[in-house]
């Protein structure tokens, strides 16, 4: 009997589980700090719209691609709005996956969108996801350090100047590294640095025929002067480093410049979390005097999946999420230095965001100076900047990451890492039929 | 002298018994202290052990970002429902293989083991549309099910494993005193096996309770049990040591506890059988 009980309510537990109220809005967001305030902050949006609720899906980021891949991908409908990046959009925007976003209201202000992230949500001319904040990359360094040792770091620094200043900085016997850059493996990871470092080396992820060009000179450059400076200026074990790491040795005084996403600014100057929160200067991503700066482009998104039966209050939930109106409301509540950034100009102008982000000019500057239509010196035939938006470049660019981490680590050579790029990334290409 | 020498070997093996044991328990340990320091000293080298500022802080975040006793009653409902149905299914069919053998049980028992050599990933697909099609997303009826699927493989062959240890003659007798089938398994066979089902039942509660690919591929919000409530804690960018610790902490309590409490049957059934 009790058993019988017990199986019954499982059954009936889990069919009520199914049904969801008309207006309940599913939404898949990933963890950050961004994040987690508009979740806080939302019972302002359910006040104004009392028949909308809101159900939230926080999920680690690898997980959460995983997951709304799969639930797009088969039109599964769990969710109503989902957070996706700037590789996505493009691809799931040509594949009719998401609601175009026409209906944003008279108030929204498309136009004041930044135009280097609007760009890379737009496909064909039409918006599939709205921005709620974008990122770059840029360099972060050590003032006292820099002072100390007479050097002067210029506002958009070469990389000759980074590896002498590395050099330069670096004590391994007082455990202080000149540069901490990321070595872990991953398309999202290793390869994020590695191709928009390649970028401004003149190197390009394929020809305008989609051939793979791991074999020309200026990826063996960018690779060569990545392994070298690493071996001599980098910290031990550099090449399972990721942000998380770096960041930790960055704030517990370990790394004398780091260059990554622009959100670590607001960890390395926050004095509760990093020792060298007073003595953080910022500057631009190197270049190489080629016209393209080593930095990469990415905005966290909202968008609606194509099999949401709630497109209306969906639509009406990502223009409140990404208007002024939400920044002002953070700045209310949280102060400005929490306003999730990199996505409107007029942010950008407010004097009060300016004097509470000491970052915010270089974040702007990084964001404007990437172009995910032409990211390149050499033309090439696909959008994206640390990324290649096509389906096949998640599984192409962790391989070929994989590569460059064992070189790192000295298990392979360079010319033999890019030699394995070259046949991996031209073994899958032919595969998925790309320059028939 | 002899009797010096086995003390000092019995403190020889004492000692590498305590250490082996806090090897293992140590992660444990370390999520535990973890969970009440703040994001800073969580990562601070070198590392603190004790002497820090005790917080409580992050338990409170967690109470306050997730509905911590939704996910918590979500994974009891799964993990001991799908026990549940796999015992129901599973102790008539390890009868049958340990008494009623026939030429084809090797092959069939090798069978049911080898649905666990495969990626679960490679199904992802075809199980989520059937799911879709049959509006078992988020729900833990479907849900239960699939753990039914994916434990039904090792609580048969444990109990396979146990039944065969049991003499039958005993349930020959059974028979010759008159008792029907059901009698036989009910009456006779269960009670015998009580530690071997305990422990199968045990192992296949905490194999459910930590099934991490199903769980979360297959549940959004409603029927998202605790390995969710954890995915929901780390992250790429970001300092999330201390407040991950915390959501794991809680997390595994309920099991741990569980564990503790049922360890004597635990290791009687697991090592049932092992020495002759």
């Amino acid at each position: 009997m009790r058993l019988k009980t017990w199986l019954l309510g499982a059954a009936c537990l889990g069919s009520f589980a199914g049904v969801a109220g008309a207006e309940t809005l599913t939404i898949a967001t990933v963890n950050n700090g961004d994040m987690i305030r508009m979740q806080g902050l939302s019972n302002h949006f359910t006040e104004q719209n009392p028949d909308i609720d809101l159900e939230w899906v926080i999920l680690e980021e690898n997980v959460l691609r995983q997951r709304v891949t799969t639930d797009i991908a088969t039109k599964g409908g769990q969710y109503d709005v989902m957070t996706i990046g700037t590789y996505e959009v493009p691809i799931w925007g040509k594949q009719d996956w998401l609601l175009p976003l026409d209906d944003l209201g008279p108030d929204y202000d498309v136009d004041d969108l930044l135009p280097a992230i609007r760009s890379g949500l737009t496909v064909d001319g039409t918006l599939y996801a709205a921005p709620f904040y974008g990122e770059s990359s840029m360099t972060m360094y050590r003032t006292d350090l820099f002072e100390e040792a007479g050097l002067e770091m210029p506002d958009a620094p070469t990389w000759d100047f980074i590896a002498e200043a590395a050099r330069t900085l670096t004590d391994k016997e007082d455990e202080l590294y000149g540069i901490c850059l990321r070595g872990k493996a991953g398309w999202g990871e290793n390869m994020a640095l590695l191709t928009a470092m390649a970028n401004s080396f003149g190197a390009r992820f394929f020809d305008e025929q989609w051939n793979a060009q791991f074999d020309q000179p200026e990826w063996k450059e960018t690779i060569s002067y990545y392994v070298d400076l690493m071996n001599e200026a980098g910290p031990p074990g550099a090449s399972s480093n990721g942000f998380n790491e770096n960041l930790a040795l960055f704030q517990t005084g370990k790394c004398a410049m780091w260059i990554d996403a622009t959100v670590a600014a607001s960890f390395v100057t926050n004095p509760d979390e990093s020792q060298v929160a007073d003595n953080v200067g910022f500057a631009l991503a190197p270049d190489n005097g080629l016209g393209k700066r080593g930095n990469w482009l990415w905005a966290w998104s909202l968008a609606i999946p194509a099999g949401t039966q709630q497109a209306e209050a969906a639509q009406k939930f990502i223009a409140w999420a990404t208007s002024k109106e939400y920044l002002e409301l953070v700045a209310e509540e949280e102060g400005w230095a929490n306003v999730p950034p990199g996505t409107r100009a007029s942010l950008y102008e407010n004097p009060e965001y300016l004097a509470a982000a000491p970052f915010a000019k270089m974040t702007l500057e990084s964001i404007e100076a990437a172009d995910p239509n032409d990211p390149a010196v050499d033309p090439v035939p696909y959008v994206g900047v640390q990324f290649v938006a096509i389906p096949e470049f998640q599984g192409i660019g962790t391989s070929v990451g994989q590569q460059f981490s064992a070189a790192l680590a000295g298990q392979v050579s360079v010319d033999d890492a890019l030699a394995s790029a070259q046949q991996i990334t031209t073994r899958e290409m032919t595969r998925a039929g790309y320059g028939e | 002298m002899a009797r010096a020498a086995s003390t000092r070997r019995k403190a020889v093996f004492t000692i590498i018994g305590w250490v082996a044991g806090l090897a293992v328990f140590f992660p444990i340990l370390w999520t535990f202290l973890t969970s009440f320091k703040t994001e800073g000293t969580a990562i601070a080298t070198p590392p603190q052990f004790l002497f820090f500022e005790w917080t409580l802080e992050n338990y409170a975040t967690v109470q306050e970002r997730s509905n911590y006793m939704r996910h918590m009653t979500n994974s009891i409902v799964m993990s001991v429902g799908s026990t549940l149905i796999g015992l129901l299914i599973a102790i008539p069919a390890a009868w049958a293989m340990a008494f009623a053998p026939t030429r084809r049980t090797k092959d069939i028992l090798m069978w049911m083991l080898s649905t666990k050599m495969l990626p679960a990933v490679g199904v992802l697909v075809p199980i989520y549309l059937i799911f879709r099609d049959w509006g078992l997303l988020d729900s833990l009826a479907g849900l239960t099910g699939v753990l039914v699927m994916v434990n039904l493989p090792i609580i048969v062959w444990m109990l396979y494993t146990y039944f065969r240890e049991i003499p039958g003659d005993i349930l020959e007798a059974a028979r010759m005193d008159g008792a029907s089938l059901r009698n036989e398994i009910i009456y006779v066979l269960t009670p015998m096996a009580v530690p071997g089902i305990a422990s199968t039942m045990l192992l296949s509660i905490i194999l459910a309770w930590n099934e991490a690919f199903w769980t979360l591929n297959l549940t959004a919000s409603e029927a998202a049990p605790l390995t969710a409530f954890i995915a929901a804690y780390s992250s790429p960018e970001g300092l999330f040591w201390a407040k991950l610790s915390a959501a794991s902490t809680l997390a595994i309590a309920p099991i741990l506890i569980l564990g503790w409490f049922a360890q004597r049957q635990l290791v009687r059934g697991l090592t049932f059988g092992a020495v002759k």
